[in-house]
């Protein structure tokens, strides 16, 4: 995916989320770092564009929430940010980069019912490439990406990378 | 990061910065409704404490129990010790429970590296006679780091018992591991030896004359003003308490000087506080004190220790009793 491609996709998605929603009321936008963060931030600027009204967004951090701490080294746990609004009956849209495993997004919905009790959970994700392993899927995606397991999927933004671009590497047959 | 943490010198800058950044997430949960997460389910912590403790004993219980561990207390009153089991049989002893981490407090200088050498769990040192408390640098070094910022440059005033305290080895250390700049004051019968060489070493500075330091040409950041240690005193390091604070104590006096020159100043107490000896109750109480945050961190950053040395990788190191798992052959 070209930078082109990518806020197009984002474009597309906040138009989504406003007409699942019916507007703007009581969005809360959060994302799942790293990647998730620059990416809900440019959501709620889309979404901005076309209502008028500005969307409070967060970070949500799942560190602590995680089912795989024991299998790796230990990562740093970072503060998750919450608008000042909190969550509680709002309708809150998780954004992440790439769904795979469904793991995260596990974690992240375990984080959310400690920090309150939103109305409805929503999942954004820029890219699916499937081979999910828990009963979850993405109610807005940027793009369905069918890939085989041995390859792997890079998202690069430019908050964090410099640059804007979805490639995939690895795997036998590309 | 290492298995145990028994000396503030166990730790990298980077993993102080990371324990830091985790404590900081840590705290945030302290302010929401439901004070627990689920990260260390199933791992459990002992705190053995030979020695009494208010904060240090209740904030790794609570920190144990916020992250889901199973915290159990032991004291060596109404444990085995009393009835003179020997530190390395009661260390081996709990350790065959099969817990994941043992929190000591010790009166003897050494005990939890020692400890280390004789068990397969993971050793934490909670204060061992006048040698370490890495736990209460870190969380002085969070305090610090909430009001000041990066403390890299910034002049902190170590005043006190050095010779008796554990708070103020670990915290140079941290300190300087942070890059802070680190200045300690005592009385001259209060200087460990042996200082000269590792101040040297180490490159923090010392003084006999407190009132040259917070008043000389580099600006003080921060104060911290240690206990005077009444059960480790044999005597004879002062003439009497009166003569120690007018040398040694932060006065209402020293405060109002020190604020004059930087109104933002940090005065820190590890406690529990001797008020009228060490520290006097209108600096104590003043808005410069932080001592409260001190108390508050102790949590967090225990909660953060607990998780950078219980999360991770957990392959289990060979064992001489395999512990038998439901189903298995018998």
């Amino acid at each position: 995916m070209s930078e082109g491609d990518i806020s197009r996709a984002l474009r597309r998605i906040g138009h989504e989320i406003l007409e699942r929603n019916k507007g703007s009321e009581g969005l809360v936008l959060l994302g799942i770092p790293s990647r998730g963060v620059p990416l809900a931030r440019r959501l709620a600027g889309c979404i901005e564009d076309v209502e008028g009204t500005a969307i409070p967004v967060g970070e949500l951090d799942i560190t602590l929430h995680r089912d795989d701490l024991r299998r790796n080294p230990v990562r740093t746990a970072h503060r998750s940010r919450i608008p000042a609004g909190g969550i509680d009956d709002q309708v809150v849209v998780l954004v992440d980069d790439v769904l795979y495993s469904g793991r995260t997004i596990r974690a992240a919905l375990d984080a959310l019912s400690e920090l309150g009790r939103p109305r409805a959970v929503r999942l954004a994700v820029l890219v699916d490439r499937g081979h999910r392993e828990l009963p979850i899927r993405a109610d807005h995606v940027g793009k369905n990406l069918p890939t085989s397991r041995d390859e792997r999927v890079h998202v690069r933004v430019d908050e964090v990378d410099g640059l804007d671009v979805v490639r995939i590497s690895g795997g036998e047959s590309r | 990061m290492t298995k145990h943490l028994i000396s503030s010198a166990d730790l990298s800058r980077t993993e102080v910065e990371d324990i830091l950044e985790t404590a900081s997430s840590m705290h945030d949960l302290q302010r929401r409704e439901v004070k627990k997460v689920p990260t260390l389910r199933g791992r459990t912590v002992i705190n053995f404490f030979f020695e009494d403790s208010t904060r240090t004993r209740s904030s790794f219980e609570i920190a144990g129990k916020w992250m889901s561990a199973d915290t159990i207390n032991l004291s060596a009153k109404g444990s085995s010790t009393s009835k003179g089991e020997s530190l390395r049989d009661t260390a081996m002893t709990v350790d065959a429970m099969a817990v994941d981490a043992l929190v000591i407090r010790h009166h003897a200088s050494g005990a939890c590296h020692q400890v280390a050498k004789w068990v397969r769990c993971s050793v934490i040192n909670a204060g061992d006679g006048t040698h370490e408390h890495p736990t209460q640098a870190l969380l002085d070094a969070y305090t610090l780091r909430t009001r000041l910022g990066d403390l890299d440059g910034k002049h902190v005033v170590i005043v006190g018992d050095l010779t008796h305290s554990r708070v103020f080895r670990s915290n140079v250390i941290t300190l300087k591991t942070l890059g802070a700049r680190v200045t300690v004051v005592a009385p001259p019968t209060l200087m460990p030896s042996g200082i000269a060489a590792w101040s040297a070493a180490d490159g923090f500075a010392t003084s006999w004359d407190l009132d040259a330091v917070l008043g000389g040409d580099d600006p003080v950041d921060a104060v911290m003003m240690l206990r005077v240690q009444r059960e480790r005193m044999s005597g004879g390091y002062f003439p009497t308490a009166r003569e120690y604070t007018v040398g040694y104590g932060l006065t209402r006096d020293r405060l109002e000087r020190l604020v004059a020159r930087n109104e933002d100043v940090l005065v820190l107490h590890p406690g529990p506080m001797n008020r009228g000896l060490e520290i006097a109750p209108e600096a104590a109480d003043a808005p410069q004190s932080v001592v409260l945050d001190q108390v508050s961190a102790g949590v967090a950053v225990r909660m953060a220790v607990l998780y950078h040395l219980l999360a991770g990788d957990d392959t289990p190191p060979p064992t001489s009793t395999p512990v038998a798992h439901e189903g298995a052959a018998r």
